[in-house]
């Protein structure tokens, strides 16, 4: 299966480090040709326009398909096919549909390769936070993360490394509800890619122009220098 | 002879009372019944439970079951929508009761009530909000939460093509929560965009069996939900 051509970034505000097409192809580029890969909504979705040539993921979306294609053109958007976003898609040659039971059983049951989320926040134990925050009169909403977090073989977080007002989202320990404890594998930001380990989170790369003293100011928890090769995942 | 077509929404909805369980398919607009929820506002019935993926968008569907006060609880995991202040407004207003459940346990709770199976262990939730107060228990050395099946007294479904038995396929991602809450209700009502004659539909591509499918309404051109919020419109 080919893969979506980029979509143009929503945002384009002055960034530190990676651009979000950047951190998108250092993920993509870190998947193991053959997965079976979910993408969250808004930054993951652009992994989908970065898998390195040669190499074919599966892009599964929880409302029932495997084999994602690209965004189709206005005139030819089926309001039933979308993605977990309600965004209208293709579906690519080889593709499957399935309902909701199966899909998540493909979840749950450790069928699908890599989930790549987005964050509120991450700890250094590798929980994540990201369905509500402590918002009085916030209106609570799930959907599937917990169930992604809870049964993909490997969970990834993309996101800025920092809130929109330069709070640390990577913390020693999560201050919003928990979406699952010690399920994060690895994190991809703007400014470095961090594996979290029992040691807490080992650097394995940072943003070119962005020094480790600069890394760590802008993180809430110990860092460990391991730059150098990183695994594949999942 | 089984026959299960009826001729008109009101007619397939119209033993719906006070106070029942209802499944209403669909994930946003795919797969959301607009035809068979509107003919349910229409009886001006109150008090249901609906168990549903999301809360509607604008003031149609769902939405309009919602804003007319017919809704008093809702089983649901996404109940936000860009395109909505319905279910937030009555929802902080304590008009509305919330169950929240991740939308994989909520999947396999109908399934489960559909299966007969009353209750099923799952790492989904494990050491969060939504876990407490529930049962949890240790298989091999991993931590799980134990939830409750969910059967309904009847669903709402959208499919695409059925057969006077009730035999149903659908369109694309639209066939999302139907066919689990065909399996999970006592009256399974699916509004379809086309019934055809026994035997035209290929027995190896029937997905939901019509054992599990009480009532099929024919509606050849339903509306469609994201046109009627573009145009604000509200029903009725």
């Amino acid at each position: 299966m080919t893969q979506a051509p980029a979509r143009p970034c929503a945002e384009s505000a002055p960034h530190l480090g990676w651009s979000r097409d950047e951190m998108a192809q250092l993920v993509a580029c870190d998947i193991a040709d053959g997965s079976y890969v979910n993408l969250g909504i808004g930054i993951p979705e652009l992994v989908a326009a970065h898998v390195p040539r040669g190499h074919e993921l599966v892009f599964h979306t929880e409302n029932g398909l495997l084999g994602v294609g690209p965004p189709p053109d206005d005139a030819h958007a089926d309001p039933e096919l979308i993605n977990a976003g309600k965004k209208p898609i293709t579906a690519l040659p080889g593709a499957a549909y399935f309902h909701h039971a199966d899909s998540f059983a493909m979840i749950r049951g450790g069928h699908l390769d890599v989930s790549v989320l987005g964050a509120m926040q991450v700890s250094m134990r590798g929980d994540l936070a990201n369905w509500m925050t402590n918002e009085k009169d916030a209106i609570p909403a799930v959907g599937g993360a917990m169930d992604l977090v809870a049964g993909v073989k490997t969970v990834i977080v993309l996101t800025e490394h920092t809130t929109k007002t330069g709070e640390p989202k990577l913390v020693e320990s999560c201050t919003y509800p928990l979406t699952g404890v010690g399920v994060v594998d690895r994190v991809y930001t703007n400014l470095a890619v961090i594996d979290v380990t029992a040691n807490g989170f080992v650097v394995r790369a940072i943003a070119p122009g962005i020094t480790f003293e600069d890394l760590a100011r802008k993180t809430g928890a110990p860092l460990v220098d391991g730059r150098g090769e990183r695994s594949i995942l999942p | 002879m089984i026959d299960k077509r009826i001729h008109s929404a009101a007619e397939a909805v119209a033993d719906i009372r006070d106070g029942a369980t209802v499944m209403i398919g669909g994930f946003g607009e795919a797969g959301s019944p607009i035809e068979l929820i509107h003919a349910l506002v229409d009886r001006g019935v109150r008090g249901l439970t609906v168990i549903s993926n999301n809360t509607g968008s604008g003031h149609v569907g769902l939405a309009a079951l919602i804003e007319h006060g017919q809704v008093s609880k809702v089983i649901c995991s996404y109940p936000r929508s860009a395109t909505s202040t319905v279910f937030p407004e009555r929802y902080r207003n304590g008009e509305i009761e919330l169950e929240l459940v991740p939308q994989g346990t909520l999947a396999e709770r109908i399934r489960a009530g559909g299966a007969g199976v009353p209750a099923f262990y799952t790492p989904t939730a494990v050491g969060t909000l939504l876990a407490e107060g529930k049962e949890t228990r240790s298989f091999g050395g991993r931590d799980f939460v134990m939830e409750y099946g969910l059967e309904a007294d009847f669903a709402l479904v959208r499919a695409d093509r059925a057969d006077r038995y009730g035999n149903l396929v659908y369109s694309k991602t639209a066939r999302n929560f139907g066919p689990i809450m065909c399996m999970a209700s006592r009256v399974a009502i699916a509004q379809v965009r086309e019934v055809v004659q026994a035997g035209e539909l290929d027995p190896e591509a029937i997905v939901t069996p019509g054992i599990f499918v009480q009532r099929v309404v024919e509606v050849r051109t339903p509306a469609q939900e994201s046109i009627l919020v573009r145009d604000g419109a509200r029903y009725p």
